[in-house]
Formats: structure tokens, sequence, C-alpha cells
């Protein structure tokens, strides 16, 4: 049997998002379709399903609503995780339903997304949803966007059409601030430009779907510029059989950003302490360099105290670290967020109690203006609202770094996870008490 | 390319590293589900990643069927004792005995019978995480499951309402006598897990590679002929070269005809398969929802 070559493939995580009719689902079953990557199995389930519940029609709706509640209902519930390969690339697919809780499940499937799909009826233009929907892939930052103009059979294939509705689309951008948004004119029904170029767009020059998917480039979606490193786990073997490892203490977690180098300064926040890489220990072995997003193990030349929850920074570039926070957030939980409450908070790997201080406003999520004043937020609101912490908090702007610029807010006694949070730029960069110090 | 670049399994390895060591970090009393199967295998590699030079850092907890492939118990106790790990083994037969499980009259299938066995174990050691190796592209409902999948006080999955997970953040908070099941393998396929046995040069029980065995038509598969469920005259018995593609109970467990007898075959007819790996599992074609269910009654 024939090997299949070995080279290197890369992930790309996109999210879909849409509601009943603009045929998202449809979509995600022409992409697994077309690329081979439903198995007989599945297509027999469907069939099965089909027989049994939909009147002998396929629905493709049905390979991604995995729940019986789903199932029964006819809607989805939860995101849903599907997967498949080209030789080029692997793909995660987190598939958002669009319903009831629209903003909660798109940031839950967007938020370590690299891309994003946007499906918009030719038919109908562009709706609120598809603004909605722009602006949450925008304040999470997602790096790329599709706009998926569907349903273009529909409209027969007209160029006048697609043209009408991207500059629509573009009119709304620039206060987005989306660096890279394509657009693609398919009809997910009949496959056109979906895996294989369509004859109906001889005037569309660019590629298909899936030929985007695969060509987009997402080397530099990670911060490479400000080293961090949230210390998960400090390692240090008991009793080891290896003498020489009865000294070893290592500080574990996976890189938030940029590069470490053996031989560099390393700072301790929120201390202050000072030292220098002695050795990265990497998943492949011991290396002289590495980076963002590796899971590492640093020892330090120091035998300084650090500990889980404390950061690594490269000193000639500090992050904040406050005990106050002001971030937009997206709430999510049917009891509403009030200023005064205490919640726990969970920021990279520090966990502290934070305080609500102020709800200042809602954000209308179809244009990202700051809405009427609110000192409140609902379930599925976005809003601006001011923390303070128990205890410091180590942190970069979202907009600088998607890892050490979130965090998450957690209820006291239920342990619901409520909300979503990306922090605004520190106001002044880390000042700490020690910055000398050094044993 | 630069050389600040991870590839798909780098990427997925890194992930699965930051998770076994938030569990490590978040939970008091950890342990490691460790079967011998193909997905344990890996994720025990991944654990001796995310710790080393300590050792991982919890014991290892097994459910025994006793309808266990022979080959996989071998296999899993050695490689236990390699890694100097604690492993701990409950079996049914003992649940039974104890009162802790209770037969369905007329069943063979122990299937079912794991989940009083696994929360009796859980509640013995006071575990209050479990690491396993499953994957969300098994199986739709699975499709549906966070990393973190949180567990009431009586060891229930509520599929519709989970805690959100975004970015890398987890929510680990537990009250009294609620339980995490982490899987640091969600986001990985069937291919990933053989792909990283290569690369790894990771040693699995050898009924996934090609041997002779007797096995009996099925439920529109070939089982492997056991005396715990004789053949019936009418069914049609053959000797075959088979593997396992899957490894569940060995009555339940379907064979492939297969020459495939070393990793990178197994790849090769991977990666031209048109079913899925489940669909050798007869465990889950009881109905559209049979994981679901078992889920929600605290299956792994």
């Amino acid at each position: 049997m024939p090997v299949p070559l070995h080279h290197p493939v890369d992930l790309l995580r996109f999210s879909t998002c849409g509601s009943v009719d603009d045929g998202k689902s449809t979509l995600i079953g022409r992409l697994l379709y077309d690329s081979k990557s439903l198995m007989e199995d599945q297509i027999e389930a469907l069939e099965r399903s089909a027989d049994i519940t939909g009147g002998g029609q396929i629905n493709l709706a049905n390979l991604t609503d995995g729940l019986r509640a789903e199932r029964e209902q006819g809607i989805t519930i939860d995101v849903a995780y599907r997967y498949f390969a080209t030789p080029r690339r692997k793909f995660i697919i987190a598939d958002t339903p669009g319903h009831v809780q629209y903003t909660r499940n798109m940031v839950t499937g967007s938020s370590s997304a690299n891309l994003s799909i946007v499906l918009v009826d030719a038919r109908l233009g562009v709706i609120e949803q598809s603004r909605r929907h722009t602006c949450i892939a925008s304040l999470l930052r997602i790096p790329h966007l599709v706009v998926a103009v569907n349903k273009m059979d529909l409209v027969n294939w007209s160029e006048e059409r697609f043209n009408e509705i991207r500059d629509d689309f573009e009119a709304f951008l620039p206060r987005l601030d989306m660096k890279d948004v394509k657009f693609i004119p398919v009809s997910a029904l009949n496959g056109d430009n979906v895996v294989d170029p369509s004859p109906h767009t001889p005037w569309y020059p660019g590629p298909t779907l899936l030929g985007h998917l695969e060509g987009v480039h997402i080397g530099s979606d990670w911060n490479l510029a400000d080293f961090r490193l949230p210390v998960q786990w400090v390692n240090r073997p008991n009793n080891p059989k290896d003498h020489s490892l009865h000294d070893f203490r290592g500080l574990s977690g996976q890189i938030a950003g940029g590069i470490v180098r053996v031989g560099q300064p390393l700072m301790v926040l929120p201390s202050g302490f000072s030292s220098r890489v002695k050795e990265i220990h990497t998943p492949e072995g011991r290396v002289d360099e590495a980076f963002c997003p590796q899971s590492v193990t640093i020892v330090l030349e120091h035998d300084i105290d650090v500990s889980r929850g404390d950061v690594l920074v490269d000193p000639s570039a500090l992050p904040g670290c406050s005990q106050d926070l002001h971030a937009r957030v997206c709430w999510m939980h049917p009891r509403p967020l009030q200023a005064g409450k205490k919640y726990h908070l969970k920021q990279s790997t520090q966990s502290a109690l934070a305080i609500v201080q102020s709800v200042d406003h809602r954000i209308n999520i179809t244009t990202l203006d700051a809405d009427e004043e609110s000192n409140e937020l609902a379930m599925n609101d976005i809003g601006e609202i001011h923390l303070r912490t128990s205890k410091p908090i180590v942190f970069d702007g979202y907009a600088n770094n998607r890892l050490t610029g979130s965090f998450i807010l957690v209820e006291q006694g239920t342990n619901a996870t409520v909300c979503a949070g990306m922090l605004y730029p520190p106001t002044e960069i880390a000042r700490p008490e020690y910055r000398d110090f050094c044993i | 390319m630069t050389s600040y670049y991870l590839d798909h399994l780098q990427y997925l390895e890194t992930e699965a590293i930051h998770i076994m060591r938030e569990v490590a970090a978040e939970f008091e009393r950890p342990a490691l589900l460790f079967s011998g199967g193909k997905d344990s295998i890996c994720l025990l590699r991944l654990a001796e990643k995310a710790f080393r030079p300590s050792d991982i850092p919890m014991p290892f907890l097994n459910i025994d069927t006793g309808h266990h492939f022979p080959e996989l118990n071998e296999f899993r106790d050695r490689r236990a004792a390699e890694l100097g790990g604690k492993l701990i083994v409950r079996t049914v037969e003992d649940a039974l005995a104890k009162g802790i499980a209770n037969a369905t009259p007329g069943q063979v299938s122990r299937n079912h019978l794991q989940i009083p066995t696994l929360l009796a174990a859980i509640e013995e050691f006071q575990f209050d995480c479990c690491i396993g190796g499953a994957r969300r592209d098994e199986e739709k409902a699975r499709a549906k499951e966070r990393f973190f999948s949180f567990r009431d006080s009586f060891g229930q999955w509520d599929p519709k309402n989970q805690r959100p997970e975004i970015w890398n953040l987890y929510n680990a908070r537990l009250n009294p006598g609620e339980n995490m099941r982490v899987f640091p393998l969600s986001n990985w396929t069937e291919m990933d897990v053989w792909e990283y046995i290569r690369k790894e040069k990771l040693e699995v029980p050898k009924i996934y590679f090609s041997h002779p065995r007797q096995c009996v038509r099925r439920g529109g598969q070939w089982v492997p002929a056991t005396d715990l469920v004789p053949p019936k005259s009418g069914e049609q018995v053959a000797d075959l070269i088979v593997r396992v593609r899957t490894i569940g109970d060995i009555i339940s467990t379907g064979c492939v005809e297969s020459p495939a007898d070393n990793v990178d075959d197994i790849i090769a007819e991977i990666s031209i398969a048109r079913v899925t790996e489940r669909g050798s599992r007869a465990d889950d074609k009881v109905s559209e929802a049979a994981m679901e269910d078992r889920k929600k009654a605290g299956y792994f």
C-alpha cells in the first residue's frame, strides 16, 4: 500500500455562524462531502434518520446536530466541532448555532478561531445578522473573515448583485478594523465555488471557498513580539532516581506571546524578580529557543520565588499589572451582570476575586457604538465594565494579545462561567517594587 | 515558512499538554484513565511530556469489564509498570459481586456496567477529575462536549447546560461531590492519533495489526469468536486475517479484514477508509443517541 507523503500540514480553525435558512449546514455538508470527508456510515446514518423523521429528505444539519434534544426540536443548541483534512491543511470547524444564544455561542465557537465565515443570502443582501456577526468577529479580533455570498443561483449568478453586496459590506468595514476580508460567490446547495470552481462565475477570478481556506496565511496570527509565559505548574521532581534532578525546578506553561532564548533576561511579575533563562524544554526535547504557542518548561539561573499565576516576561517589553481592569465583556448568563457583584476571575493562569466597579454602557452589536447607559448587562449583551481585583493581574490589551488580554468570570456558588472579557490596553506598564532585585 | 511555526501535530500536542498541566495544577486528586487502547497510549505519552522530568503526578485508572481483549490487559499492565505509575483496576465482576452494579437479565454486554463501576471508583478514591482519551470526531454527542466536561454529584453530563469554553481558559471549579472529566485529545482525529503514534514511535497492542483470528458474523460485522458468546448454529464462522480499528469489549468489537501489519500501512488504510472508526462498535449502534445516553448517566 502506498505510504502518504509526510510534509508539514498546519491547522486552521474556523467558525461558521448563521440562522436556520441561510444555508450554513448545507455549506458545511458540502465542504465535508465534496472534500470526501464524510464516511459511508455517516451518510447511511443520515439516510436512516431521513427515512424515519425527515420524510425521505436528507438533512445535512443532522450531521452536526448531535444531541437528542436538537434533533427532536430541529434546532442547534450548542457549538459542534467538525474535523476534516485536505492534503494541504487540517481544519477544525466550530459550527455555531444562530438562534437564541447567538452571541454566547459565537463567542464560544470563535474565540480561538483563525477565520470566520459570514454567510450572506444573495437575495437578502447584508442584513442585521450579517452585521452582528461581523461586529462580533471584529470584537474577538478573528484575524481573517470570509463573506460567502450564498444562493447565487437564485439571483442568476449576477455579478452586479454580488458587487452591490460587497459594496454594502465594505461600507461599514472601515470602523471595524478587520484587516483581511474575502468575498466569494457560492451556491452551497449546488456546490459552486465551494470545493470546485463554478462555471457560472467567469467574472469571479478568486479562489473557491476551500481554496481560500487552504491558502490563507495564518503564520502571523500569534503574537511573536512580546514574550509572556504564564506559569501553569512548577515542576519539581519528587525523589528522582536521577540524582542530578534533585535541584531541578522548572516553570511549565504555554508561551502566550513572543519568543524566548537561552541566556535571555526575564522578569517575574507581579513580584519583579529578575533572572536569566538557563534551560528551555519543549515536548521535542531541550532547545535554545521557543515561541508562542509552544508548551515549555523553563529553568531559570536563579532560585527565585515563582509559582502558578506568576508571569515570566521580557523586561524590555513589559505588560500591564494592575488591580483595576477596564474591559469589553460578553455576558453569558441569565442572571444579569450588575455593579457591586463579586466573581472569580481567571486570566491566563491567574485567579483572583473581582468586584464589578461599574457597568459603563452596553455596546450596540450591529454598529459597535456605545448604546444607552445601562447599569446592568443581560444574557448575550456586550458591554463595557470596570473591575477591581483582589490582587494585581498581569495583562496586555486584547488587541495586542488574545491570550494575555482575555479573561472569564465565574459565579460564586454555582461555579457557572458567566462572562468572557477582553481587556483594554494597560494605561501604564508594570512598575514592580523590586525592579533591581536579583539574588 | 519561518521556523516559528507549529505543524498540526505539534499544535495538538501543545494544546493537550496545556490541558494536562491545568489538571495537575487545578485539581487535588486527578486520575488518568488508561485502557491500553491507542487513544490512551497517546494520552500517556502526552502526560509524560507534560510533566517530565517529574513522574506523571496522578494514578492510572482502568475499569475492566471482564470482557477485555487479553492482549489489551497485558499491554496495560506492562506499560503502567514501565512508567512506574500506580495502576488502579476496578472490575465489573467485583462491582456485580458487591451489588454496586446489577446486570440486566439476558444481556451479555457489560458496556453499560462500566458506569456504576467507574462512579464507585471515583467515590472510593475521591477523584475530582478523570482525564480521558475521548475525541470529538468519534461520535456526534462527543462533538458537542467540552474539554473540561462537568459532571454533577450523580456523575451526570448535562449537554444542554455546559460551561462555555473561551480561549484557553478552563473553568475547573467544583463543589464537593462534583467531578470533572477532561479530554485533552478532543481536537484529535483518528488519523492524528496514528500519525502521533508513528511520530513518537509508540508501541501499541498487537491486535491493532493484522493477525489471524476466528471470527463470527454478527450484526453485519465480524466479531471475535469467544466462549463468552459462542457461535450459534447458523452463524457464519471464518478464520480471517483481521485487525481491530477501535477496541471495545471483545464480544462487540468489529474486526476488519486487513493486511496492515505496521503503522504506515494503517495510516494508508485510514486515509482511504470510507467508514468511520466507531462504525465497528456495536455498542454505539443501539440508537442514534446511544453515546449521549451513556454519557448523561456518567459514562467516560
